[in-house]
C-alpha cells in the first residue's frame, strides 16, 4: 500500500528551524488539508514531503523507502508536486504545458503522441479547462492558469498529489469544482495533500486536517475534531464559529 | 501537437544551410560554376581554382557552419537554462575567455611563431574561464551562475583591454583589435580539425539538456518535481557551451549577436518549446554566419569588413523587429 510518511521530520534553512519534528502519514484515499498561518511552514513541509528539500533530521519515506533513495523519474511518476505561484517562462500552448506533466512517464524518445493527447484532454476536461487547450498559457487569467497547472499535475495520474495553495486565484465555482474533483481522485485511491487558507472549504472537503503552527503539528485528525473554535483561535488568533449542516462542516470567522 | 510542421521547419532550415554552404564555396572575388567547383572538390586538380575551392572556400564554409551552429545552439540552451531572453554565450564569459587566450598569444608573439598557437591558446582561455565560472557558482543557483559569468566576463574584458593598452607597438594593438572583430578569412582545414571535435562533443552535451530545459519552462521547483536534475543540467549547458563556443571563438574571434538572435528567430517555429528550439537554433545560427560571411566577401568597397562587425550590424536591427513583434506574447 502506498504510504507517504514523515517521521520526526525537521527542516532547517540557514540555521533556522522551519519544520520541527513533524510526524505525518499519508494514505491512499485521503485528502489532507494542511492549514496554518503565514510562515507556519506549510510550503516547507510540502516541499520536504515531495523530496525537494533534504531534511536536517528525520526522514520522509514512500513505500518504506527514503525519498532520496528513489530514482528521480520513478519518484516523479509516483507523486506530483504543484508549487505555490507556479511560473511559466515561455509562451507555450496550454496543451504543451499539460503534456509536460507526462515527462516522467515517457521513455527516451518520448511517449506515443496519441497517448499523451488522450491524457492531456482527460486532465483538462477534469479541470474544466478543455476549451483552453489551444490557448497560449501566458495569456490566460490567473484562475485559468491555476486550472491548467492543476491539470498538468494530475495528467500523469500520480498516486500522490501534493499541491501548495492550488486554489489561489480560482473563482468560487472553480474552487468548489477543483476540490470536488480532487476529493473524487482521493476516493479513487489517490492521496492528496494540499496547503490552503480557506478553513471552511477545508472543513467541508478534507478527510483530514493538519494544523501547523511555528513548524509543529498542533492538530491532526478529521476536520470536525481538529477545526474547533479553540484550535482555530490558538493557531490563527481569530475567533470562529464552527458547525455542521446537511452540506457538511462549516467554519465562520468572526473577528 | 504540430510536430509535422516542426519537421518541415527543420528540413527547410537544413536545406537553407546546404544552399548557403554551396553558395559560400562558389562566391567571392573569383566565382566558380557549380560544375567547376564540384570537379575541383572531387578530382583534386592542382590548378589555382582547385586549390582555392578545396583549401580556402570549403574549410571556410565548414567553419561557418561550426561557428554559427555552436553559437546558435549554445545561445538557445542558455536562454532555456537561465530563462532569460537576453542570455547568450557571452554571459558565461566563455567568449571573453577564448578572446583573452587568443589575445595573449598575439601579445607574446606566440601566434607568429606557431600558426595554431592562437586557437589553442583561445581554447585554453575558454576552458579556464568555464572552470572559474563553475567553481564560483558551485552550490548556488541560476542567479549565482549569471553573476559568476558576468564577473568573470568583465574581468576577462579588462585583461583584454590591458593587453591592448600595453601592446608593444601600434601594429600589435591593431592586430589584436582586428582579431577581436572576428573573421573566417584565411582559415584552413587545420582550424576545422581543431574546432570540430570540441563543437561536436559540446553540441551533444547541449542537446542532451533539452528535456530538462522543457521541464524548466514551468520553473525550477516544478522541473525538479518532474525528475529533472538541475545541477546536472547546469553543468551540461555550461560545459557544452564552453567546449563548443570556446572552440569556435578560438578559431574565428568574437562573432556577436548570432548566439543571441538565433534562438529568438526560431523559437516561434518550435512553439517556444526549448528542446525543439535547440536544433532549429543551431541551423539558424549556421545559416546566419554563412550568409554574413558571403556578404563580407561580396562587399564591393573598401577594406574587407570583419564578420563579427557584419553579424552585429545586421543582427541588431533584426532584433529590434523581433522585439516589436514578440513583446505582446512574452510573459
Amino acid at each position: 500500500m502506498t504510504t507517504l510518511s514523515a517521521a520526526n521530520l525537521t527542516v532547517a534553512v540557514d540555521g533556522k528551524t522551519l519544520i520541527d519534528g513533524v510526524d505525518l502519514i499519508v494514505r491512499p484515499g485521503e485528502m489532507i488539508a494542511v492549514l496554518g498561518p503565514n510562515g507556519a511552514g506549510k510550503s516547507t513541509l510540502l516541499r520536504a514531503m515531495s523530496g525537494l528539500i533534504t531534511p536536517a533530521s528525520g526522514s520522509v519515506t514512500l513505500d518504506d523507502r527514503a525519498l532520496s533513495a528513489w530514482p528521480a523519474r520513478d519518484l516523479a511518476a509516483a507523486r506530483a508536486f504543484l508549487p505555490q505561484n507556479a511560473a511559466l517562462e515561455w509562451p507555450l500552448t496550454v496543451e504543451r504545458v499539460v503534456a509536460l506533466g507526462r515527462m516522467p512517464l515517457a521513455g527516451l524518445w518520448g511517449e506515443a503522441r496519441g497517448e499523451t493527447g488522450r491524457a492531456v484532454d482527460a486532465a483538462l476536461a477534469e479541470m474544466d479547462a478543455l476549451d483552453l487547450k489551444g490557448r497560449i498559457a501566458t495569456t490566460l487569467s490567473g484562475g485559468e492558469l491555476a486550472r491548467v497547472l492543476l491539470a498538468r499535475a494530475i495528467v500523469g495520474d500520480p498516486r500522490i498529489l501534493i499541491a501548495d495553495e492550488p486554489l489561489a486565484g480560482l473563482d468560487p465555482r472553480h474552487q468548489l469544482d477543483a476540490l470536488k474533483r480532487l476529493r473524487t481522485l482521493s476516493e479513487n485511491g489517490r492521496a492528496i495533500v494540499i496547503a490552503m487558507h480557506d478553513l471552511d472549504l477545508a472543513a467541508r472537503f478534507a478527510t483530514r486536517v493538519v494544523l501547523l503552527s511555528f513548524g509543529k503539528v498542533i492538530a491532526n485528525g478529521p476536520p470536525r475534531e481538529t477545526l474547533t473554535a479553540e484550535r482555530i483561535a490558538e493557531a490563527f488568533h481569530v475567533q470562529a464559529r464552527v458547525g455542521a449542516d446537511e452540506s457538511g462542516a462549516w467554519v465562520r470567522l468572526l473577528r | 501537437m504540430k510536430s509535422d510542421r516542426y519537421s518541415l521547419w527543420l528540413a527547410a532550415l537544413l536545406f537553407l544551410v546546404v544552399v548557403l554552404a554551396a553558395l559560400s564555396v562558389l562566391a567571392g572575388k573569383i566565382w566558380f560554376s557549380p560544375a567547376d567547383a564540384w570537379r575541383a572538390l572531387l578530382d583534386g586538380s592542382p590548378d589555382l581554382g582547385g586549390v582555392i575551392v578545396r583549401e580556402l572556400r570549403a574549410p571556410r564554409a565548414v567553419l561557418a557552419i561550426l561557428v554559427g551552429g555552436a553559437l546558435g545552439l549554445s545561445g538557445a540552451a542558455l536562454q532555456g537554462l537561465l530563462r532569460n531572453p537576453l542570455a547568450e554565450p557571452g554571459v558565461l564569459g566563455i567568449s571573453t575567455g577564448a578572446s583573452l587566450g587568443a589575445v595573449l598569444s598575439l601579445y607574446y608573439g606566440l601566434s607568429a611563431a606557431l600558426p595554431l598557437a592562437l586557437p589553442i591558446a583561445g581554447l585554453a582561455g575558454a576552458a579556464a574561464t568555464a572552470l572559474l565560472v563553475v567553481t564560483l557558482a558551485r552550490g548556488g543557483g541560476t542567479i549565482a551562475l549569471i553573476l559568476a559569468g558576468a564577473a568573470v566576463s568583465s574581468f576577462g574584458g579588462a585583461l583584454v583591454a590591458l593587453a591592448l593598452n600595453l601592446a608593444p607597438s601600434p601594429w600589435a594593438a591593431t592586430e589584436i583589435m582586428v582579431w577581436l572583430m572576428g573573421s573566417l578569412a584565411d582559415r584552413s582545414w587545420a582550424h576545422v580539425g581543431l574546432a570540430a571535435p570540441f563543437v561536436i562533443v559540446g553540441a551533444a552535451l547541449l542537446l542532451l539538456s533539452g528535456r530538462a530545459l522543457d521541464a524548466l519552462s514551468l520553473g525550477e521547483a516544478t522541473a525538479e518535481s518532474l525528475g529533472a536534475k538541475l545541477s546536472r543540467t547546469r553543468l551540461l549547458v555550461v560545459i557544452g557551451s564552453a567546449l563548443a563556443v570556446g572552440a569556435v571563438t578560438a578559431v574565428s574571434g568574437a562573432i556577436g549577436f548570432v548566439g543571441l538572435i538565433a534562438g529568438h528567430l526560431v523559437r516561434p517555429l518550435a512553439g517556444h518549446v526549448p528542446s525543439r528550439t535547440l536544433p532549429l537554433a543551431a541551423l539558424a545560427g549556421a545559416a546566419l554566419v554563412l550568409a554574413a560571411d558571403i556578404a563580407v566577401r561580396l562587399m564591393p568597397f573598401g577594406p574587407e569588413m570583419k564578420l563579427g562587425v557584419v553579424t552585429a550590424l545586421v543582427g541588431a536591427p533584426f532584433f529590434f523587429l523581433l522585439i516589436l513583434r514578440a513583446r505582446k506574447v512574452l510573459p
